[in-house]
């Protein structure tokens, strides 16, 4: 029965009707990375730098060093990133059962609203709109908030200003409904952040963080080209770097499309 | 007659840790030349360039003829002792803390009397020879020895506050890699170290030195790689607590000025070793030894770099390799600041080019690691702040004290061509 | 000849009740002993025109300061930081003024407070030399200093710790009748020699007791006193130096032994003919020294000079008639004024319980300001009863 599964995986990835998405943003030093107070360690940015090119510094080859944090461009974060999942087991990215790597996707969009709302907030009532059209969001599935924010360059992509950036999110009452009410597995953005912008003056701050993690779920940042996936149907492929005690890792996210949804 | 220095009992982990005091830091700008010479193990002072006449305590104008053209020189240290006291309650707590205390009036054969310390075995009226070295303050004091050397002289009590002695402590030596590290460990055991950690990196690559590391008394090889803050933190953990003197010879050498290389690699590495491993080391020890310098016998006492002494002036055909020990060398400097209201003394040793395989290709004199390893062990008895470990590097020395834009200038000459 | 200091009187002696230590400034107590002064000779603040005061404790404030401080309006101003000097520094000063003219009537202050914290600090930045080349040592303070003195003392002319626990005892014994003194109970010898150690060979008994405390005393010509029908003493000599002898490797000798001829031949009278002696007594080796420097007996005799005298109040060598700073205590700058103050005291007949009967003669000598290994200053004065 397996057996017929993946082989006709291989054959409709092979016809291309199956089709590979990437949803993911180049690794380049020019990424906007989050940025904190000064008084903080700040998030390391991608830089690489060459240390060969078929050369005197290595006649038959080329190759890089690469310095970046957990947590630069897409990237993906396990509980242990935040105080509230501080304690749970299998909470680091190298402990984290590789099974969650691939699942089921929900993509929610929120595109129009974004277009005119820098502050345009995820609610409960928007997520049972989705759901009446699209049926119930599935246990143990991604869910990803489309907002087309990935189309943005330069400064407006973290749109900072005086009182903080402003960016699209999660209210806290909306990622309390998709963990208590859905037992999502992981929630998913095109910002840099998991929260909204201003995420920090909700209670408790930076909620998105808070509620999924202290619940042992993974969060996804940074994706872009959800406009090509559909509402749902998709899986999604997340899988960090195996990194001990790591928090997150940069990744490479991709969802596998049927041909007819795109 | 000084009584040997036993070694000390196992620590009772009942009894609170005696906190660091220190003897008064207070000098005017004028005597701080007593105390830079001290640092050096010199003794030195003012002469009149006009009268000759020997100055103390220092100051600003000469007391035979007011010039106030005053030279600080090497001096002859002999005198003999006029008269003694033994304090027995002192209003400052260092010395409330180690009463009985000795002190006494010397006459300098160079002229002036000085009032100093004085080692347990100078015989009333007796020769003396005076030291200059650093107290716990890191402030330059006089202490008067014996001119006949007795037994066991280092173990006075009075003396050995002046020193970093190696002796009865536990040290680690940071890098078993480098090829001084035996002949470092092999001096140390041989001035009465008790114990001698070694610290190993990346353990998944060959170590040529390790058995014959291993096989050495009293030498423990652990593991630690100073580019890797979770192995520091790792081992500053296990034994950060019985760490009275930190040798840190890790080093990473390339050659190459700027240009000659294409890409920051090897400086990344070279900065990662040579500076941040510093630092990491100096954030995972620093605390623990600097509240332990008042722990007994073997308190902990010393932190000690070894340095290129192309850290003071570049040498361009390591010139990347020099920019890292310049780093490395300020970055000593703030650490000796913030080591400073604890009493540990930050020790850094010179060194001109090494008899190994980077240096491979430049010209004799080169210092071998017999002669690091005695420098050290020197620098450490004699409780100094900075040493220069053979010919190249006290020539170095020597000329960037002169003058050092002259030193750069005729180091950064390109030759004349046709 | 130098110039005589006739024509100018001192008079008006007041000291105030030690205290070991007090909550109170320095300008408090200096307050204190110039009203008590000017009380004793009905005088307001504002009828003196002179004034100069010496005191440790009075930073960051100078004499500059009190005069705001205490409303006083002089015209003629003087600070005089010479520690056990003092007294007679401020005796010649003061009377050059008003036989100038410069003033009439100057008062001249000591005093310093003792706070629990004083004496610590005052070491720790007594001055550049100390900070620089003694404290680093031991930080014994002049404790250690003054061992290093008497132990070459000692070795050089064969004293013993009996020969200075005499003139302490003594001392001691002298205190007994000033009930100002800070130390109450009597000393025996026995006593003396067991006490605890402090820097060998100086003990607990050699060392003075710092405390708060001010003394004062009033400089005016004699028509001046004599109108006021205040008791008053004559100056019948004063010599001071400082920094002298610098090139002896430690200090045997004080700056008395320079000018010492040239008191007696102002004063026109000798060493024997004085009634008592106050010496600075700092460390009784200092005294002994004082004794010698001053001409009672040659260098290094002074112990053999005092094994058959009795320097008690009856005795036959009065010396530090109120006990000296050994049992009266040493209130800072008042220390360099304390024999000044009771001498004048003594030869116009006030003295009191501690009176030497028919004083009229006195030797009142300074020393003080170690400045790195030796007293730096030295003075001395001989005052005469001129009415009682």
């Amino acid at each position: 029965m397996s057996e017929t599964i993946l082989s006709d995986l291989a054959k409709a990835l092979g016809d291309q009707s199956i089709k590979v998405i990437d949803l993911t943003h180049t690794l380049d030093p020019d990424f906007p990375v989050i940025i904190l107070p000064p008084e903080f360690n700040q998030c390391a940015r991608f830089r690489m730098e060459e240390i060969s090119a078929y050369d005197h510094r290595g006649p038959a080859w080329k190759w890089h060093n690469i310095t970046l944090s957990e947590h630069t461009g897409t990237h993906f974060d396990a509980p242990a990133h935040w105080i509230s999942g501080r304690d749970l087991p299998n909470n680091s990215v190298d402990t984290i059962n590789p099974a969650n790597f691939v699942g089921p996707v929900m993509v929610i969009d929120c595109s129009e609203g974004s277009a005119t709302n820098e502050d345009f907030e995820l609610t409960p009532e928007l997520i049972l709109a989705w759901e009446e059209e699209h049926g119930e969001i599935p246990k143990d599935s991604w869910v990803l908030m489309r907002t087309d924010w990935s189309k943005k360059t330069g400064a407006d992509y973290l749109n900072m200003r005086d009182d903080g950036p402003h960016s699209p999110g999660p209210t806290p009452d909306a990622i309390r409904f998709l963990i208590h009410e859905r037992n999502i597995r992981g929630f998913g953005t095109e910002t840099v952040g998991t929260d909204a912008g201003q995420g920090s003056h909700y209670t408790p701050p930076y909620p998105a963080h808070f509620y999924l993690h202290g619940a042992g779920k993974f969060g996804l940042q940074c994706l872009a080209n959800l406009d090509l996936l559909p509402p749902r149907g998709a899986i999604l492929l997340a899988a960090p770097l195996k990194i001990k005690d790591g928090t997150g890792s940069p990744l490479r996210v991709m969802a596998l499309v049927q041909g007819n949804d795109i | 007659m000084t009584d040997p220095l036993p070694p000390p009992p196992k620590k009772n982990p009942q009894v609170r840790t005696v906190s660091p005091t220190r003897p008064p830091e207070a000098r005017s700008r004028t005597a701080l030349g007593l105390s830079a010479a001290a640092a050096e193990g010199r003794f030195e002072l003012q002469h009149c360039d006009d009268c000759g006449k020997v100055q103390y305590p220092p100051r600003d104008a000469c007391s035979g003829c007011l010039s106030t053209e005053l030279r600080w020189k090497d001096t002859d240290a002999k005198g003999t002792l006029l008269a003694e006291t033994t304090i027995h309650t002192s209003t400052k707590l260092y010395f409330r803390e180690r009463t009985p205390w000795r002190t006494g009036s010397v006459q300098l054969d160079a002229g002036p009397v000085i009032i100093c310390h004085l080692h347990g075995d100078c015989v009333r009226n007796g020769r003396v020879d005076i030291i200059n070295r650093l107290d716990r303050s890191g402030q330059a004091v006089l202490l008067a020895l014996p001119s006949q050397r007795s037994p066991h002289m280092e173990d006075d009590p009075q003396l050995r506050a002046m020193t970093s002695d190696p002796k009865h402590r536990r040290i680690l030596i940071t890098d078993a890699r480098n090829p001084n590290t035996s002949e470092i460990a092999r001096a140390l055991s041989d001035a009465g170290a008790s114990m001698i950690f070694v610290g190993l990196s990346e353990t998944w690559r060959p170590s040529p030195t390790l058995d014959a590391l291993s096989a050495m008394d009293k030498v423990d090889v652990l593991p630690l790689d100073v580019t890797d803050t979770h192995s520091v933190q790792k081992l500053a953990g296990a034994i950060g607590g019985k760490t009275d003197i930190l040798i840190n010879n890790a080093r990473f050498l390339r050659p190459g000025g700027v240009l000659a290389r294409s890409d920051t690699s090897f400086a990344k590495e070279e900065m990662e070793v040579n500076y941040f491993g510093l630092m990491r080391l100096a954030q995972s020890f620093g605390p623990v030894m600097a509240s332990r310098t008042a722990d007994g016998v073997n308190a902990s006492v010393a932190w000690v770099n070894i340095l290129s002494v192309h850290a003071l002036s570049s040498q361009p055909e390591f010139g990347c390799f020099s920019a890292s020990n310049a780093a490395a060398r300020s970055l000593s400097q703030s650490l000796r600041a913030e080591f400073r209201a604890s009493g540990l003394r930050v020790m850094n040793l010179y060194c001109g080019p090494t008899e190994d395989e980077w240096y491979q290709p430049l010209p004799p004199p080169k210092v071998t690691p017999q002669a690091v390893a005695r420098t050290l062990v020197t620098g450490l008895q004699n409780g100094l702040e900075e040493t220069y470990c053979g010919d190249v590097a006290k020539d170095v020395f020597e000329r960037f004290r002169d003058n050092p834009l002259i030193l750069e200038r005729e180091t950064t000459l390109a030759g004349d061509g046709a | 000849m130098r110039q005589s200091y006739d024509g100018v009187v001192l008079c008006a002696p007041f000291t105030t009740a030690y205290q070991r230590y007090s909550i109170e400034t320095a300008h408090w107590w200096i307050a204190r002993a110039l009203k008590g002064s000017l009380d004793l000779a009905g005088l307001r603040p504002s009828e003196i025109d002179g004034f100069t005061v010496s005191s440790f404790t009075l930073f960051p404030d100078t004499a500059v300061g009190l005069t705001q401080h205490l409303g006083l309006s002089p015209r003629w101003l003087d600070h005089i930081p010479m520690g056990g000097a003092s007294g007679v520094v401020a005796l010649r000063r003061a009377t050059r003024a008003v036989q100038s003219g410069d003033a009439d009537i100057v008062a001249c202050v000591a005093g310093d407070t003792n706070h629990i914290d004083s004496f610590r600090l005052m070491l720790s930045s007594f001055s550049r030399f100390a900070s620089d080349a003694s404290y680093p040592y031991g930080y014994g303070g002049p404790n250690a200093n003054f061992a290093l003195l008497t132990d070459r003392y000692m070795q050089e002319f064969g004293a013993t710790r009996e020969d200075f626990g005499k003139i302490c005892v003594a001392q001691r014994q002298n205190a007994l009748s000033n009930p100002g003194a800070v130390m109450k109970k009597p000393l025996t010898l026995e006593q003396y020699l067991a006490a605890k150690p402090i820097s060998d060979p100086i003990a607990l008994f050699d060392c003075v007791m710092p405390c708060a405390g001010s003394e004062a005393f009033l400089v005016m010509s004699e028509e001046e006193a004599a109108k006021r029908a205040l008791p008053y003493a004559r100056i019948s000599g004063a010599i001071e130096r400082h920094n002298a002898h610098a090139e002896d490797p430690i200090q045997l000798r004080g700056g008395w032994s320079v000018d010492i001829d040239e008191l007696w031949d102002m004063a026109g009278c000798a060493p024997v003919d004085m009634d008592l002696v106050q010496t600075y007594d700092d460390y009784p080796v200092i005294s002994a020294m004082q004794i010698e420097d001053l001409g009672f007996c040659p260098k290094g005799e002074a112990p053999s000079f005092l094994r058959d005298k009795d320097m008690t109040i009856k005795g036959d060598f009065p010396h530090n008639t109120s006990g000296g700073q050994l049992s009266a205590g040493q209130a800072g700058a008042a220390g360099g004024f304390i024999g000044l103050v009771e001498a004048i005291r003594q030869v116009t007949g006030q003295a009191g319980p501690t009176q030497v009967a028919g004083a009229s003669s006195a030797l009142v000598s300074g020393f003080g300001m170690i400045n790195y290994d030796r007293g730096v200053c030295s003075a001395a004065a001989v005052i005469t009863g001129g009415a009682r």
